[in-house]
């Protein structure tokens, strides 16, 4: 399943790159990417979607926490 | 600009004020106040900044390595150099800022087709919705100066519709009773009745903008690329400089701890990949951005990026390069007249809704007396026969003069041949052709100029009438009367005629290629406005029905792609250098915070250069 976020505040473009790849390490994660252009974060997963935004949000916050992901 | 923007531009100019004045011949105490006043304002923020990152165990920040070098440069006493760090740092963030608000702004006007509402007549009321509430077969009110917000039918009115924002062409287009209508269009003159035949997130409008939002997730490979470097390229610089201020001092005999440590600041200041982590990215999402304003909408920077090694073009015949509008090209009468002979075809074909038929009546161009024509029946796969002014007449292709036992004149003709039988005796032919784009030659002139490879056309018409579009556009290879699944088997033999690193295009019309479109590098689909099927299926969709918009895109790509390796090259290089001479001693503080600041500027000037392209090709007002 491919589910695209918008990422409010995403004010910096290598968070931007830092978020794609910490998402991209978890377990589960078959495709990720965050376009700091754009200011969305397209991910793609086999595993429950909801435990891997909650994932997604704790790696967000630690890398940028003025930014948050908007469902 | 934002508010918070605003807020950090009122600092930027206080600060630099007070820095400014910290010049001024004035007594010590003053010049100290003055410059640590300047760097409290910027630098707060950013120390603050790091201070929260270091807690949740983010090293190797850039407010964290500012920080250090401020630091740092205080602890040697040099006050201006860190008040300069921090000031330029902030000034170089606001730029950036700046300068990728602006872009994504031009963006968003760029593709500012969503319909806000939709007004629909519910029980011979008006009433305005939002456009996801329409239910397929409603019927919606377009006033002009609305969008149009749903697919649907005219089913009353007639006005112009201006599709800039979908094809990128100016001119407008007609629209009246009984034909489609697509949404995203602004409807210009008349009030329009509409019955939808979509719902919203199905309208070519949702599609769209779908594809438009997504395609910068599909990253090119020097987006991978610099972000990869990044990584790397921090923890380096940081490493060295440590070593830098630490080593010599303990292992050389009279380096001094003061000049080594300055060095290891000049170091602390490049450390960060700003420029390039962004510039690059804002070059591709201007090139996309360009690309949609002349109607070309890329599904992905790494399409946008692939189609500059485009190697070898594979082209569908029928509508793509060719109109799909048939014509009388040709009229042999044989023992009648020309005319005589057009007529009578006029009159056999006058109840058919083949292109074909259309095409001749179309040839005659006089009006059709029902009344001569009587007995029309149909043979399948052969023709019609029929009795005109009591003569028994016959149209088809070769199969119906075997019926009659005629033969064929000698010399094949390019198109499509129909056979014309009047009494049992051959009356003569008329050659069909399908008629090519008028920018078709044009386009693959062009390619080939741009360094592709092989141009190649797929079609299951008749061999005569496909080499014959093959010689006018100079295409290197046609391949004729295949089945759709002979030219998947073709496309695959081509696929292996390219080198490791080319690309294959295919360019079709959408509708009955998905499996070659899937199977090349680079599918484009033609004339997409108004099919789902080509929006879905493909990975460039051209709007319009001009194959010249390909070259367009390629140029889009070559530009793109130039102006990112500029900055790639500039930036790289010059940190690089940068480096290199603080590392020898011979920059300071002041050098490394111009080559930080100024290469960020620069490449993010020049990034934001991919967002304005114009087109070569000016359609003809035709």
């Amino acid at each position: 399943m491919r589910k695209t976020y918008q990422l409010e505040n995403l004010d910096c473009a290598n968070c931007a790159a830092k978020i794609e790849n910490a998402v991209k390490e978890l377990e589960g994660v078959t495709f990720a990417s965050v376009s700091f252009m754009t200011q969305r974060l397209t991910v793609e997963t086999d595993a429950e979607l909801e435990k891997i935004i909650r994932e997604i949000k704790k790696i967000i916050n630690k890398i940028e926490p003025d930014c948050e992901l908007i469902d | 600009m934002t508010p918070k923007l605003k807020k950090t531009l009122r600092l930027i100019i206080i600060a630099a004020v007070l820095f400014a004045a910290g010049f001024f011949p004035l007594p010590q105490t003053v010049k100290i106040t003055l410059l640590a006043a300047s760097y409290l304002i910027v630098g707060t923020p950013i120390i603050l900044k790091a201070g929260r990152n270091i807690v949740r165990g983010q090293i190797f920040d850039e407010n964290f390595l500012m920080t250090i070098a401020t630091f740092g440069a205080v602890a040697l006493g040099e006050y201006a150099e860190a008040v300069a760090v921090m000031l330029f740092f902030q000034i170089g963030e606001f730029f950036q800022t700046y300068a990728v608000n602006r872009s994504r702004k031009s963006i968003a006007a760029l593709m500012n087709i969503r319909p806000d509402y939709a007004r629909v007549r519910r029980q011979g009321q008006l009433e305005t919705v939002s456009p996801e509430e329409v239910t397929v077969g409603s019927i919606i009110i377009v006033r002009p100066g609305e969008k149009i917000p749903l697919d649907g039918i005219v089913i009353k009115g007639q006005s112009a519709l201006d599709t800039a924002a979908l094809t990128g062409e100016a001119l407008p287009r007609e629209v009246s009773e009984g034909e489609n209508i697509v949404s995203g269009c602004i409807n210009l003159s008349g009030v329009l009745e509409i019955k939808t035949t979509k719902i919203f997130q199905e309208s070519t409008v949702a599609k769209i903008l779908d594809l438009v939002e997504n395609a910068a997730s599909q990253k090119a490979g020097m987006e991978n690329f610099i972000t990869r470097f990044a990584r790397w390229y921090t923890p380096t610089v940081v490493i060295i400089a440590l070593l830098l201020a630490l080593l010599p001092p303990l292992l050389i005999n009279g380096a001094e701890f003061r000049d080594w440590g300055y060095r290891a600041i000049t170091f602390l200041v490049i450390s960060c990949p700003c420029a390039l982590v962004i510039s690059v990215p804002l070059s591709f999402f201007g090139g996309l951005g360009a690309a949609s304003r002349c109607g070309i909408l890329i599904k992905g920077s790494n399409y946008l990026e692939a189609l500059n090694r485009a190697e070898i073009a594979v082209f569908d015949k029928t509508g793509t390069l060719t109109k799909g509008k048939f014509r009388v090209t040709a009229v042999k009468p044989a023992g009648i007249s020309a005319d005589e002979l057009l007529e009578t075809a006029a009159h056999i074909e006058a109840y058919s809704h083949h292109p074909i038929a259309v095409s001749i009546r179309e040839a005659w161009n006089r009006p059709v007396n029902p009344n001569d024509i009587s007995n029309v029946k149909e043979i399948f796969g052969t023709g019609i026969t029929a009795l005109f002014r009591g003569k028994e007449v016959a149209a088809g292709n070769a199969r119906l003069l075997q019926n009659f036992g005629l033969k064929a004149p000698r010399g094949t003709a390019a198109g499509t041949v129909v056979y014309i039988v009047i009494n049992k005796k051959y009356a003569g032919c008329l050659i069909i052709e399908d008629t090519v784009k008028e920018d078709a030659a044009e386009t693959i002139e062009r390619l080939k100029k741009n360094g592709l490879r092989l141009a190649v056309m797929l079609t299951g018409d008749n061999h005569a009438a496909a080499e014959k579009i093959g010689r006018k556009l100079k295409l290197d290879n046609v391949y004729a009367e295949l089945l759709p699944a002979d030219k998947v088997d073709k496309f695959e033999e081509l696929i292996n005629k390219k080198s490791a690193d080319g690309k294959i295009l295919f360019v079709g019309d959408g509708i009955n290629d998905a499996p070659v479109l899937a199977r090349s590098d680079i599918g484009i689909a033609m004339g997409g406005i108004g099919s789902d099927a080509a929006i879905e299926a493909a990975d460039i969709v051209i709007m319009t029905d001009e194959p010249s918009k390909i070259t367009d895109a390629l140029d889009i790509s070559r530009r793109t792609i130039s102006i990112a390796r500029e900055n790639v090259t500039f930036a790289i290089g010059v940190k690089l250098l940068v480096l290199t001479l603080g590392a020898l001693g011979y920059a300071s503080i002041w050098a490394a915070v111009f080559a930080d600041v100024g290469v960020s500027v620069l490449a993010i000037l020049n990034a934001v250069r991919t967002l304005f392209y114009k087109p070569r090709h000016k359609k003809n007002p035709a």
